[in-house]
């Protein structure tokens, strides 16, 4: 398995007003393609601000983040900008569609920052083969406004896979939604999984977790645990999200 | 990102948010209209004055007695009495062995006195001047007959009025042949002419004045023996320029002056009076329009404010822009363009106010107090007004746009 994401000592300190706040300490791990890996562990455990440096949203304040083999540690703004756009989707907790415009406008956003310029009717296309991936293409039309929350969630997931990522980070992603909406967003999560993206998953809910092939565990800024799931749940239509 | 791409964010942002995007233009809507009133109104008002001053006739030369530069006033309007200028002077300048460019000229003499019909008594313009005058200054006899070419001289008690002078004195009757009195002196009314309207360039022929004689003026009603000033009739305009300096160096012969910086007369033309004229009128139109133009910068800071505040408002989607790979660039064009769209929208509704209340402007003065008001706004301050507008959106959404632009990702999303 070719090793698509290595952490070498990755830390994060936070300065606030003279305070500093470390929030992931010294952290080293490898993550290899076509994995479906949950970052676990309770608020305040570093779990989120290791995915933000995972995914090129921040950057560490010390140590090597080597991306596909690369080192991105002295990549500028505008690099860091391409990485997210060509290589990395993502799924948020609170969804971040923008609001008061159509579903297909939402999906397309990555598209319209590509550097490569497609025709339009190309990027149709990728649009609505994403929908289809969610099972979203009935909803091409509607506003973001008028989805529920489930709907937004998976118009979400379309939009991180749009641009057909190297990796999708989900962070919390059923956080906001039921049970039964939770269980189809895990269910599109392992489809693609299964179809070859990698997948990381940041939750502090154990059930949610238990649907990845591995779990790293963290607290207070360090991997406690990291594991691979035996028997890991599949999610199915009708099942309940815990 | 294609360049349609943040005209349509914009668009979309700025339709969302109908009504406070109009609050925010609300000062660039006032800023743009009142640039576009001020320009048309300047214009405006520069071409009525011009008008009435080049109605007095493009192709007359003015000598006035005392010396000026030619962009400073004459002596007379600041008071001053020079007393140099003589008939002589006037012979010698309508000679054409001295100014062969001359076709006629006239002579003045001006004050004001009490003139009296009956009991009516009023005090009226008093100007004295040659028989030439009606040819000069283009003006009509309505009534009687002009002065002859011997009454210049043999002191004749003959008298013509101004339109308004012959209400003053005789309301709607008949004036010809009546007697009125001027210093105790008595005057037979030969005529009377037509309204010619306000003039300039010295108040020469105005309706309101009573016309005599030259010599009778000089003699028996002023005491004066010189002249206020001379008009001359050049044939044809292109020679204006030889014309003035023929005039020059007889005038310098005449009053026996060596050095011209000795002149003790000015020589102007129509022409070289509209070009001051309208250099003050310009200075006047620049100095409203730097007024106005405080209004667009109160409006640009407006619009500064109210980016802030969108900026701050939106961050959440700025974030999200960046997560799925927009450049700091791409966040930076999108509030700029969504800036100067704002402004651009204002400006352009400016302009259309503007026009409207210039033209209402002009149909309220046209209508209400008479002048021949033209409806002027040049496609110059509509082209000035539309740049402008767009470059405050663009200046003034700067440090926003920036502001939004250069905040990290992951702050972005965490806002709350």
């Amino acid at each position: 398995m070719a090793i698509l994401i290595q952490a070498q000592n990755l830390n994060k300190t936070y300065e606030n007003e003279g305070v500093s706040t470390p929030a992931v300490r010294d952290v080293s791990f490898e993550i290899g393609k076509g994995e479906f890996v949950a970052i676990m562990g309770p608020s305040g455990s570093g779990k989120s601000t290791l995915m933000q440096m995972l995914g090129f949203l921040d950057r560490p304040t010390s140590g090597d983040y080597l991306f596909d083999g690369k080192n991105t540690a002295g990549f500028s703004d505008d690099a860091l900008a391409l990485i997210r756009n060509e290589k990395v989707g993502f799924v948020f907790q609170a969804f971040n569609l923008l609001p008061r415009t159509s579903v297909m406008e939402n999906v397309e956003l990555p598209l319209l920052y590509d550097s490569k310029r497609e025709k339009k009717e190309e990027n149709e296309k990728k649009v609505m083969a994403a929908l289809r991936a969610v099972s979203m293409e009935h909803r091409a039309t509607y506003l973001s406004n008028q989805l529920s929350g489930g709907e937004k969630q998976r118009v979400a997931v379309a939009r991180a896979l749009v641009n057909n990522p190297e990796v999708i980070f989900a962070d919390e992603p059923t956080g906001n939604l039921d049970s039964k909406s939770g269980i189809q967003v895990m269910k599109i999560l392992q489809k693609l999984n299964d179809e070859g993206h990698t997948i990381i998953l940041v939750t502090h809910e154990t059930f949610t977790a238990e649907h990845a092939k591995r779990i790293i565990v963290m607290k207070d800024g360090d991997i406690r645990q990291d594991f691979q799931v035996e028997n890991r749940r599949v999610a199915r239509d009708g099942e309940l999200l815990k | 990102m294609r360049f349609a791409d943040p005209i349509k964010i914009s668009y979309k942002n700025i339709v969302a948010a109908k009504w406070r995007s109009f609050l925010t233009v609300l000062g660039i809507i006032i800023g743009i209209g009142s640039v576009i009133v001020i320009m048309a109104i300047g214009s405006s008002a520069q071409s009525l004055i011009l008008s009435q001053i080049s109605g007095v006739g493009s192709n007359l030369i003015g000598v006035l007695p005392g010396a000026s530069s030619e962009k400073g006033p004459p002596a007379q309007a600041l008071g001053i009495i020079t007393t140099t200028m003589k008939y002589d002077d006037f012979l010698a300048l309508i000679d054409k062995r001295n100014v062969p460019e001359v076709s006629d000229g006239a002579a003045y003499i001006q004050g004001t006195d009490f003139v009296s019909y009956g009991s009516n008594d009023v005090s009226l313009g008093i100007t004295g001047v040659t028989h030439s005058y009606p040819d000069v200054e283009d003006a009509e006899v309505d009534a009687g007959r002009f002065f002859l070419p011997e009454e210049d001289t043999n002191l004749a008690r003959v008298a013509v009025l101004g339109s308004t002078a012959k209400t003053d004195l005789f309301g709607t009757d008949n004036a010809i042949n009546k007697k009125i009195k001027i210093k105790s002196q008595t005057f037979t009314v030969i005529g009377v002419m037509k309204t010619k309207g306000s003039s300039s360039l010295g108040a020469g022929g105005s309706d309101d004045s009573v016309l005599l004689p030259l010599k009778t003026t000089q003699k028996i009603v002023l005491g004066m023996d010189y002249l206020s000033f001379i008009r001359l009739k050049v044939a044809d305009v292109n020679d204006i320029g030889v014309a003035k300096d023929d005039i020059t160096k007889t005038l310098r012969i005449q009053h026996n002056i060596k050095n011209p910086v000795d002149d003790d007369f000015s020589v102007r033309d129509v022409a070289s009076a509209l070009d001051t004229i309208k250099n003050v009128t310009d200075i006047l139109k620049y100095f409203l329009l730097s007024v106005g133009s405080i209004s667009l910068i109160v409006g640009g800071v407006g619009i500064m404010n109210i980016m802030l505040i969108t900026v701050n408002q939106r961050i959440r989607e700025v974030g999200l822009r960046k997560s799925v790979g927009a450049k700091n660039s791409d966040i930076m064009l999108q509030f700029l363009m969504e800036s100067a769209t704002i402004t651009l929208v204002g400006g352009i509704i400016g302009i259309i106010l503007g026009i409207l209340s210039s033209f209402l402007i002009s149909v309220i003065v046209t209508n209400g107090f008479g002048y021949d008001w033209q409806f002027i706004v040049s496609l110059q301050s509509v082209i000035v007004a539309t740049v402008v507008s767009v470059l405050i959106g663009l200046i003034f959404g700067m440090y926003p746009a920036r502001k939004a632009a250069e905040v990290s990702p992951m702050e972005a999303l965490r806002y709350e």
